[in-house]
């Protein structure tokens, strides 16, 4: 959306659509014929700037929405510009609000955008909304405003209880999608999977893992059995092994299946009965779920796992052994999510059984060292590496790493795109060496050049940052916690990354200095967070003042002083201060 | 509600002070429950974080079926009837044992206290020799660097102690095990809002281990309650949701990981600045005699010990939290107990 410009070509009449240009080489129904062709919005985008009827055959031809900061635009410039449109994705929150870092009421309510998209796109058939607040009220309104309604994907989203989604299932007679991931909201409440009438079968993806209430079993199975094109089937907690085992029956064809518990007294003929469910499923490529998974039932799944191309255990803790055992029947893994309870040991069996792996995540057991656990190290990530040459994806929570380490990791692996290692102590120098771990992330910036997000953790200086600037030229996304020694650093980041979008900062010794650097360089990216650093309300007010098309919000901690700004989040906008901006958010 | 919180106790009480050094480290032992004042630092009651006269508050009317032992500044779980562990404290309590070893000190076996620490030891039923060695341990180890002393309200059913004790045995194994590189023994895991950046939805059951009220992924829970903690010294502020603790010694072991980095100066962007090893002997020195206490400020506005209250009680009213130096928390205590009983 950088064009946000609302004229109409002279020679077109907006209500009729647009007509032959007489200059044009070719009549404007050819080139929505091949506009047609390009469905990605960066390239759309590229199009709509070319020229005014280029702009004009763009927005006549756009389906698809992308509105990666809900606040960077808003609903009425949107539907003014784009007339036909079927699907939309909306992003809300800065991220850092999955770590509890934003007040609750902080904003990104999808509502106002139902209320647009009511009037203005009837045929809406897909929405898909990633940390947004959702009430029931919107989903009712979702539910009654668009008869054709196909797919709901909610990622992160929060507000919403079991009474909207009833509203939904009762209404939309063509829902395909019903996806909720990572929902804040846990109570939300069963009786919604009851909604669906009887009748109701085009169910295509059912995921409601996060979801923790119980359920009707019987109306689940009911509408597994009569959904005949089910083929992501991801269920809660609440759902024991012999249930799944009845609803496995129903949906031999899934190609993603989430389990519910996985542990539960079987009787013999059950294992059996189990065992063959899941050998029956051909076409499994994605496996989750699996809470309390142990040795016992772990092997349960073997006959499903041939053709696995992501192994989801970021709910099951294991241990080495079983989870070796396990890996050997899944050759073809290419993404594969694990808890550090299977440590280094663990690690080496991916090295050593999934050649084929290009996406990693190791998620901590116990991230607040309750209980001391050792987790992983340096020497699991390694013996990835060295096993795993097309690893491009790793997201890696450890206690301890060293330079050396990851400078051969990169060395074994250089195709990363994303790099996002995590050391819990914050602060924390290499544990051999005691030094920074600036040559780590120097060599990783250095090395892979296809680099395009990146975490940094650990004892860090402004070296790592001039690496950073000076290296990761397709760096869009970094995200810092912790790290740097002075306005220096942030700088660095600021001249060097030319496709950077995204910059999320935390408890950095960056200051007004650093933040007024890049006032230039934050209309070309999509937001900033600062929180916890040496940023002041002057400086804010400075940058605000001088960018007159960002949103400078503030969020201040109760008996904060009035000087410090804690909480600053930054983003361009076309859209002006925001309209909704609860009390503690201070737009200068 | 307090004395059900805290015990009954009609015992020796023993008032202690917070400063090690200090000439003033009056302990006005009484009999029974003609107890009433509660004199910390030898000081009077003042709401001001500045340092007064001494003198004896006096406090009015303490019930005599509070467990003001219960209060004291100790690490331990009151609700132990034990004489013996009272005593026990009493006079480890008035023991002027080096306050913050870096290596887990044999000597605290037995007698958990050291200066005016209060162990797990004191205050726990049942309590076991070998249990004590790890607390001992653990707990010397976890308070390398910052004094924090808290009480807690008695919540010591032997599960959780073993847990805990379990957690300072680590701690102590941790010191141990990570000896070429001195920042691996406070290993601060700072429970900072939103660190490590695991989703709050995530829930990683570690079934066997944890305990019921364990939030290992940090869920916030009804409403978060976000306070800022500061620490006199510290280059910038932390935010902790207290509703992530559920006792005082949880969140005494949460900020004491947080904050020993600035004290060691080794982790986070002031680190950068003394990131020169520190050997053992030279943190020594810098810790000892340095002595931080933890204080809240209260609804009220008034600057009050950690620890005085029940949990519950502590959490409704604690607005921000500061861990200051002790020479300038003189005077807090007796305020809280007293405020308490005027709002009972």
């Amino acid at each position: 959306m950088d064009h946000p410009s609302e004229d109409s070509p002279s020679s077109s009449d907006k209500s009729l659509g647009p007509t032959n240009h007489p200059q044009l080489p070719f009549p404007d129904e050819v080139l929505e014929k091949v506009l047609s062709f390009v469905n990605s919005h960066k390239d759309r985008s590229s199009v709509s700037l070319v020229r005014k009827d280029w702009y004009n055959a763009e927005r006549w031809t756009r389906s698809k929405l992308f509105i990666g900061n809900c606040y960077s635009v808003s609903p009425e410039i949107v539907a003014r510009r784009f007339p036909r449109i079927k699907s939309v994705t909306l992003k809300g929150k800065p991220r850092f609000s999955d770590f509890n870092m934003l007040p609750r009421d902080w904003g990104a309510n999808v509502h106002p955008w139902l209320v647009m998209f009511a009037k203005v796109y009837p045929f809406l058939e897909e929405l898909r909304l990633k940390r947004m607040t959702v009430t029931d009220e919107s989903l009712e309104l979702l539910a009654k405003s668009f008869s054709g309604f196909k797919a709901l994907s909610l990622s992160s989203c929060d507000g919403f209880t079991e009474n909207g989604l009833k509203a939904l299932a009762s209404h939309c007679r063509n829902l395909t999608e019903l996806d909720i991931q990572d929902s804040i909201s846990e109570d939300v409440g069963g009786g919604w999977l009851s909604s669906f009438p009887e009748n109701f079968s085009s169910l295509e993806v059912l995921n409601f893992a996060s979801l923790n209430s119980d359920i009707s079993f019987d109306d689940l199975e009911r509408l597994v059995s009569r959904c005949k094109s089910l083929r992501v089937l991801k269920v809660n907690e609440t759902i024991s092994l012999d249930q799944l085992q009845r609803l496995l029956v129903h949906a031999p064809l899934l190609t993603e299946l989430g389990t519910g518990s996985f542990m539960q007294e079987l009787t013999p003929r059950q294992y059996e009965e189990v065992e063959t469910a899941f050998s029956n499923c051909k076409n499994l490529e994605a496996l989750s779920g699996l809470w309390d998974a142990n040795s016992l039932y772990l092997p349960l799944l073997y006959g499903a796992c041939a053709g696995l191309t992501f192994l989801n255990l970021s709910d099951a803790p294991l241990q080495s052994g079983d989870f070796a055992n396990l890996l050997v029947h899944c050759p073809n893994l290419r993404r594969l999510w694990v808890i550090d309870t299977v440590e280094d040991k663990g690690l080496e069996a991916v090295g050593s059984s999934c050649p084929l792996l290009e996406e990693l995540r190791v998620f901590p057991a116990d991230p607040y060292d309750r209980h001391h656990r050792d987790g992983v190290s340096e020497s699991g990530f390694l013996a990835v590496s060295h096993g795993c040459p097309k690893l491009h994806y790793v997201l890696y929570f450890c206690r301890r790493m060293t330079n050396a380490a990851v400078i051969t990791i990169v060395k074994n692996c250089p195709d990363f795109t994303h790099f996002r290692l995590c050391i819990m102590t914050p602060g924390q120098p290499d544990h051999l060496t005691n030094e920074p771990m600036d040559e780590a992330f120097g060599a990783v910036a250095k090395t892979c050049t296809k680099l395009k997000r990146l975490s940094v953790s650990g004892l860090l200086t402004d070296v790592s940052f001039e690496y950073i600037g000076k290296y990761a030229k397709n760096l869009e996304t970094l995200s810092v916690a912790f790290a740097g020694s002075s306005d220096w650093g942030m700088q660095s980041v600021l001249e060097g990354c030319p496709k950077l979008r995204k910059l999320e900062i935390r408890d950095c010794p960056f200051g007004n200095t650093a933040l007024l650097s890049g006032k230039l360089k934050y209309e070309t990216m999509r937001s900033l967070w600062m929180s916890a650093c040496n940023v002041t309300m002057k400086g804010c007010g400075i940058l605000a003042r001088e960018m007159p098309r960002l949103n400078v919000e503030v969020i201040n901690d109760e008996g904060s002083d009035g000087s410090q700004a804690d909480k600053v989040y930054v983003y361009r906008t076309v859209a002006g201060p925001r309209r909704d901006a609860p009390g503690f958010v201070l737009t200068l | 509600m307090l004395s059900a919180q805290l015990g009954v106790e009609g015992q020796s009480q023993c008032n202690v002070s917070l400063m090690a050094s200090s000439a003033s480290a009056d302990c006005i032992t009484q009999n029974g429950s003609s107890l009433k004042e509660r004199n910390y630092l030898g000081l009077s009651d003042c709401s001001s974080v500045d340092s007064s006269a001494v003198s004896c508050g006096a406090d009015t009317e303490i019930k005599s079926n509070l467990n003001l032992k219960a209060t004291e500044l100790t690490l331990g779980l009151p609700g132990s009837q034990s004489p013996h562990h009272q005593e026990l404290s009493f006079t480890a309590l008035l023991d002027e044992k080096q306050l913050f070893p870096l290596i887990p000190s044999k000597d605290a076996q037995k007698s958990v206290v050291s200066g005016n620490k209060r162990g797990f030891a004191d205050t726990v039923d049942g309590f076991s020799d070998s249990k004590s060695a790890m607390l001992g341990e653990g707990k010397n180890w976890m308070f390398n660097g910052v004094g924090v002393m808290l009480t807690n309200k008695p919540c010591g059913t032997q599960p959780l102690v073993k847990t805990e004790a379990t957690t300072l045995k680590e701690c102590g194994n941790n010191v141990n095990n990570g000896g070429s590189n001195t920042n691996n023994a406070p290993a601060a895991k700072a429970q900072v809002v939103g660190w490590p950046p695991v989703r709050s939805f995530r829930k990683n059951s570690l079934a066997a281990t944890s305990k019921n009220n364990d939030e290992v992924d940090g869920k916030p829970g009804p409403t978060a309650l976000f306070v800022k903690v500061s620490m006199d010294g510290a280059p910038y502020l932390r935010k902790v949701d207290l509703r992530t603790y559920s006792t005082y010694q949880e969140l005494s072991s949460g900020l004491e990981k947080m904050f020993s980095c600035f004290t060691l100066g080794q982790c986070g962007p002031a680190g950068a600045q003394t990131r020169e090893m520190m050997s053992e002997s030279k943190l020594r020195d810098l810790l000892h005699g340095s002595e931080y206490v933890l204080t809240y400020e209260d609804k009220d506005g008034d600057w009050m010990l950690v620890g005085d209250v029940p949990w519950q009680m502590f959490i409704a009213s604690c607005k921000r939290l500061k861990i200051m130096k002790g020479s300038d928390a003189i005077g807090l205590a007796p305020r809280a107990v007293e405020k308490s009983k005027n709002r009972n």
